[in-house]
């Protein structure tokens, strides 16, 4: 994903500060202000500096209650989690192991992850796009979950469905959150007791294999005419690439097939959420960007904690309130093994896109405003997701591709009315 | 060779217009753009028929071609306008005085009547003595506050019915992205400065510019050959405008359309329903609309008259409970207030009238100043 390569070449700068920032702050840095017994070992904020243990601990604090606190996940949902290998996606992936502990009654023990590569046509070689995948399975084998791999190239055979909006499944959870973890708490129960079922152990197990198998790229290298069909859909992707003209609307293009992508893979395989791992920071340029592309209207839904524009598969980012440099400490501390690909606009000029002209003010302004990124987040945090003027019981007209309501309507807006007097 | 005008077809183009990339002749142009200023009045219906508009006038580009074509417009469809020049004089040498001999200039030609209302006069003090006070920074806050209340008082004393100002597409943006960057919730369900024709102040206000990007204005006035004044307010480097104003400036470069795309986005954003918004109520000291017991305007020249020139600047909440309770300041209380070191403490503390008695009053004060940043 854009936003990750980004943050990864944040990595090293920050990891090299750290020592820097607490011998400055000798007073703040004696000790952990949680534990107030461990040396600390970074500064989150000014004032507060955590050890080890105590840095670990909030962070996968905040990562539960943000699911707690969203009420998003219900127990034995099937969650899938979006990983482009970036450092934000590949925390989130920490995160969720982190939680699944078994005895959890909130566990998410039947996540499974989309890996997507986009390497076509962010200039990667085919010799490299290998090498990515290649440390990309590694990870994904890892990590013991069921993974599909997703190619770009695959949109070409992406069903016309994608660009519509499903009616939520009656027969999903419609019931309040605390009767379905009740519900799930029995359902345990009766299986630890009862007939011998399958350990979840193995059931993951079973999941992985399957799963494997269903990776098309996997045999399909070994044949010729799959490789052939291959080659030619990357041509594809590279023209269709090519024939957009400036770097905003390739972006914009990329993450909406990006999405689609990844809906259709969550549809097929039966999921009804999606994890993405956007952080804070990254959450705060996407906001900007978007109000520049017009997109007001939709901001809401393009950045709030859920999103169900799609109605039968929601996509939530569970990793919205931490910041880009929490995510590379936590990263560097725990070592989380992080994939690096170039995105887009890597090696691109400075104003090449609206994208990267937000992205590096909001990098600048934040050095000289510490408080830029949180204010711009906590204003996003402010807007709702209905329009203003909708009538709550039309469904409104959708546009084809993002599928938000559509803002196209010029009738009068209230500011456009007759004054008074 | 080159290109030749897509609307006509015969002459040379003269540009190529940054809003939809058609390149165009001179005569085109200038004819494209004064029937989208007409499409933009009549589809927003800024106007009914006999009203008195005061045209606030600065001298610049903006409001001198805001003048020149309104009174066009009028001519030319009939609107029935009775049409006048107001202008503001902040007091600022140097910037200010050479501006208003534009105006001066531009009233001779047109033969609208002018006005000046004058902070001087309004307030009692000019804006060079408020920055002599202020320092370099925060000068733009008390200018950008006086000057609302300047015209609204302006307008009434012409008997106006409404104001229009020189607000370009640009103008508009940079607002949108300056309130989202400070997360100011109220000016964003507002419209962002997207034109309410409510009006915030008194008179209602109306921005019939605000489609319109500041190149083409800028080819406008320049093809029209109209007498306008280019410089800087002399205390603009310092503010904050000026990262939003620079940021819109290299969006535009990555995509024309972005300066109308951020116009568009700030009109429709909607906000949560359930958030508190400041209420819209009236000053208790001088009348004029506030969201807070004070107007900003009163706040900030209370702060100028105690010699704490920052009390109506940023959070400066417990402060000013203190001086509502009429306790003494310290030295450097004083001093972040923007007091001057060298100066001694007033000899004794001026009541605030009715306002040091109201318990409440100053408590309840919650003015919703920048975030950190100086604005």
């Amino acid at each position: 994903m854009v936003v990750c390569v980004a943050l990864c070449m944040t990595v090293g700068p920050y990891s090299g500060n750290r020592l820097a920032l607490i011998v400055s702050f000798p007073s703040c840095a004696e000790k952990c202000m949680k534990c107030k017994e461990a040396s600390p070992v970074l500064v989150i904020r000014v004032g507060d500096a955590f050890c080890k243990a105590c840095f670990r601990e909030y962070f996968v604090h905040k990562f539960r209650a943000m699911l707690g606190k969203n009420r998003a996940i219900y127990p034995g949902e099937k969650v899938l989690l979006a990983l482009s290998g970036g450092p934000a996606s590949s925390s989130m992936l920490r995160q969720v192991q982190e939680v699944s502990a078994p005895q959890r009654s909130n566990s998410l023990h039947l996540a499974s992850l989309v890996c997507y590569s986009e390497g076509a046509v962010c200039g990667q070689s085919l010799a490299e796009r290998g090498d990515t995948l290649l440390q990309m399975e590694t990870i994904l084998q890892a990590s013991r979950f069921p993974y599909h791999l997703a190619h770009l190239e695959e949109v070409f055979d992406l069903p016309s469905s994608i660009l519509q909006h499903a009616p939520h499944n009656p027969t999903g959870p419609k019931n309040s959150y605390k009767e379905a973890v009740e519900g799930f708490i029995r359902q345990q129960r009766r299986e630890e007791g009862g007939s011998p079922s399958l350990p979840e152990r193995q059931i993951q197990e079973k999941l992985a294999e399957v799963s494997l198998r269903d990776v098309p790229g996997m045999e399909g290298l070994a044949d010729p005419e799959a490789r052939l069909l291959a080659a030619v859909r990357t041509e594809q992707l590279i023209r269709l690439f090519g024939s957009v003209k400036t770097l905003t609307a390739k972006e914009e293009l990329l993450q909406t097939l990006r999405n689609h992508l990844i809906l259709h893979t969550a549809r097929t395989q039966g999921y009804s959420k999606v994890m993405m791992g956007e952080s804070c920071t990254r959450l705060a340029v996407k906001l900007l960007t978007n109000l520049s592309l017009g997109r007001g209207a939709s901001l809401a839904m393009d950045t709030g904690f859920s999103d169900d524009r799609h109605g039968d598969v929601v996509v939530v980012r569970p990793m919205r309130e931490y910041s880009a440099k929490e995510i590379a400490f936590y990263n560097h501390l725990f070592g989380v093994p992080t994939v690096f690909t170039p995105a887009l606009d890597t090696k691109a000029l400075e104003k090449a896109s609206i994208h990267r002209v937000i992205e590096r003010f909001v990098y600048g302004l934040q050095a000289e405003f510490p408080s830029t990124v949180s204010t711009v987040y906590r204003t996003g945090e402010k807007l709702s997701v209905t329009p203003g003027d909708a009538s709550p019981a039309a469904e409104p007209e959708r546009c084809l591709l993002c599928l938000c309501a559509l803002d196209t309507n010029v009738g009068k807006c209230k500011r456009c009315l007759p004054a008074p007097g | 060779m080159p290109a030749t005008c897509s609307a006509c077809g015969t002459s040379p183009a003269a540009l190529r217009r940054p809003k939809t990339g058609h390149a165009l002749c001179r005569a085109c142009f200038l004819a494209a753009f004064e029937e989208e200023t007409h499409q933009a009045i009549v589809a927003g219906r800024l106007f009914r028929p006999g009203e008195t508009v005061a045209i606030g006038a600065s001298g610049g580009k903006d409001s001198t071609v805001l003048a020149h074509l309104l009174q066009l417009l009028d001519q030319r469809h009939g609107y029935g306008l009775r049409l006048l020049l107001l202008s503001v004089d902040e007091g600022i040498a140097g910037y200010r005085d050479a501006s208003l001999a534009a105006v001066r200039r531009h009233q001779h030609r047109s033969g609208l009547p002018l006005h000046v209302v004058s902070y001087r006069q309004l307030y009692g003090w000019s804006m060079d003595r408020i920055a002599r006070h202020l320092g370099p920074r925060n000068n733009c806050t008390f200018c950008g506050v006086f000057r609302r209340q300047a015209l609204d008082r302006g307008a009434l004393l012409m008997g106006a019915d409404k104001i229009a100002t020189g607000h370009n597409a640009d103008d508009v943006a940079e607002t949108v992205l300056m309130n989202f960057l400070r997360g100011d919730v109220g000016r964003l369900r507002r419209g962002a400065g997207a034109g309410p024709a409510g009006g915030e102040g008194a008179v209602p206000r109306c921005k019939p510019l605000r489609h319109a990007y500041e190149k083409e204005i800028v080819l406008y006035a320049y093809f029209q050959g109209l007498d306008y004044f280019s410089t800087e307010c002399v205390y603009a480097p310092q503010a904050y405008r000026g990262y939003a104003r620079a940021l819109l400036k290299e969006l535009e470069a990555a995509r024309p359309s972005a300066v109308a795309d951020l116009g568009h986005s700030g009109e429709r954003l909607s906000l949560r329903s359930d958030l508190r918004m400041p209420a819209r109520g009236t000053c208790q000291r001088c009348g004029y609309v506030a969201s807070q017991p004070l107007c900003k305007a009163c706040v900030l020249l209370e702060g100028l008259d105690r010699g704490l020139p920052k009390l109506g600047i940023g959070k400066h909440r417990r402060l000013r409970d203190k001086l509502q309770d009429g306790q003494p300041l310290t030295q450097e209380e004083r001093r972040r207030l923007g007091a001057l070191a060298e100066e001694e403490p007033p000899e004794e503390q001026v009541p605030l009238g009715e306002l040091g008695r109201d318990e409440e009053l100053w408590g309840k004060q919650e003015l919703r100043g920048p975030r950190d940043l100086d604005f």
